[in-house]
């Protein structure tokens, strides 16, 4: 029962909801559209975040307890978390001076300070930091050993350049040694390096995006098919 | 003086993190943790306000519109995940969302993933005024989606003329993948001067 219950339900929601978009009755559209869909599934969803943040505690209390490895770093993130969750809900909105609250998730709120001078500054350090490995990774692997490999390695450069203005000061050099744009035979025209990336985008590119999309499409919906007739069950999880 | 402070304080953490250029090392992991505890608390902050407070407590204490108790008891299921005893009751929240999920995923996945971007392909020379660069431009698009499918198509061994029209397929990909690695790589890159443009200028302005 523990499982065939869950089984049934998804069956059952899986198929009245695959009409839902369908079809255009007032009832359907404003409770099962409108009311389900869009406002009972975000308050369930509410409640997911709870167990989330839940084992992601458990995860460093465990460490802490067995004092396991690097458990130090385990209270800095539960630092983090309790103290940017009790500045938003328990905080009270005392006014600390500069303009700012001790309280709440307004633009003003301590919250909010930590969050654009701490938070944000790590992240985009983060993601920029991937552009020495990217660099590091295509330094090692990029190499013209095939017709597939070749065309990778132009393509990349040639999206690089035309992206920057290097690519523009080559471009106009060109222009001016082939006489402007008056002169009858273009040939820096393959210069062009904002052009050509741009119909590297709009076609080759665009075009495999769409492929590949249409690929997502089809493993979407086979995987939908799967879980409302209980082919796929992993999300089951155990046994029991 | 706040100024200072806070792009110090921005300042003083994206230096350990990118002390991990170096090697692994304290700085950088007390960074790590750092930021993972301050998202997940950004995030319970945003959940509580925006979802919990919007969704649940007000529209059922404040306004009494107790049908919300509903779904409230079945996220209230999730909290089965504390004890092993209780753990198999996640499964029914997780049956509705993917219920409901899967089954109006599927028209709409039909309509917005398949049916739309079919017709955006097919449609490609109906463009009014259509130059010859356009139709070579359309016929390059419809080859490259054409051959990029019948690469991922493996019901037919890609011998012969398959075999021919999934190597084309490969070079469309190839150049579709160099293009994506590109714009990643400039993305990033940009990224980085945006961080060094905050260290160099707005911490130390050195630069004006």
């Amino acid at each position: 029962m523990k499982r065939q219950i869950p089984l049934m339900l998804v069956l059952t929601l899986g198929i009245i909801y695959f009409f839902v978009p369908l079809v255009s009755i007032p009832w359907v559209v404003d409770n099962l559209q409108y009311e389900v869909f869009n406002k009972w599934l975000k308050i369930i969803g509410v409640f997911a975040v709870i167990m989330s943040v839940a084992s992601l505690w458990r995860r460093n209390a465990v460490k802490i307890k067995r004092k396991s490895g690097d458990y130090a770093y385990s209270y800095l993130e539960l630092i983090g978390m309790v103290l940017m969750a009790a500045l938003a809900i328990i905080a009270p909105r005392w006014n600390i001076g500069n303009g700012m609250v001790l309280g709440g998730i307004g633009g003003n709120s301590v919250y909010n300070w930590i969050f654009m001078n701490m938070q944000v500054p790590m992240q985009a350090t983060m993601f920029s930091m991937l552009a020495f490995y990217i660099a590091s990774a295509a330094y090692r692997s990029f190499r013209a050993r095939n017709i597939e490999a070749t065309l990778l390695l132009i393509t990349a450069a040639i999206v690089m350049i035309g992206r920057v203005p290097l690519g523009e000061n080559i471009y106009q050099f060109m222009l001016k040694l082939n006489g402007g744009e008056a002169a009858a035979f273009q040939w820096s025209r393959i210069f062009d390096f904002q052009g050509i990336t741009q119909f590297i985008l709009d076609v080759p590119n665009a075009a495999t995006k769409r492929a590949i999309g249409f690929g997502v499409a089809m493993g979407m919906l086979a995987t939908s098919l799967k879980i409302i007739f209980g082919i796929e069950k992993s999300w089951l999880g155990g046994t029991e | 003086m706040i100024n200072i402070i806070q792009t110090t304080i921005g300042a003083i953490l994206t230096l350990s993190i990118f002390s991990f250029l170096y090697k692994d090392n304290p700085l950088y992991r007390i960074a790590e943790h750092l930021l993972i505890g301050i998202s997940v608390g950004y995030i319970i902050g945003q959940q509580y306000h925006m979802g919990f407070m919007n969704y649940v407590i007000t529209p059922i204490f404040k306004e009494g519109q107790l049908i919300y108790l509903i779904p409230s008891f079945i996220g209230l299921m999730y909290l089965g995940f504390f004890s092993q005893k209780t753990s198999w009751l996640i499964r029914f929240p997780i049956a509705i969302s993917l219920g409901i999920g899967a089954g109006y995923g599927i028209p709409y996945t039909f309509q917005a993933s398949i049916f739309i971007q079919l017709r955006e392909t097919l449609t490609v020379f109906s463009e009014p005024g259509i130059t010859g660069f356009g139709i070579f431009s359309g016929v390059l698009f419809l080859l490259g989606v054409f051959t990029a499918i019948v690469y991922f198509f493996f019901s037919w061994k890609h011998r012969g003329v398959v075999g021919i029209v999934a190597k084309v397929g490969i070079y469309f990909l190839m150049i579709g993948f160099g293009a994506s690695f590109g714009l990643t790589v400039m993305g990033r890159i940009s990224l980085l001067i945006g961080r060094f443009l905050f260290l160099f200028k707005d911490w130390l302005h050195i630069i004006s």
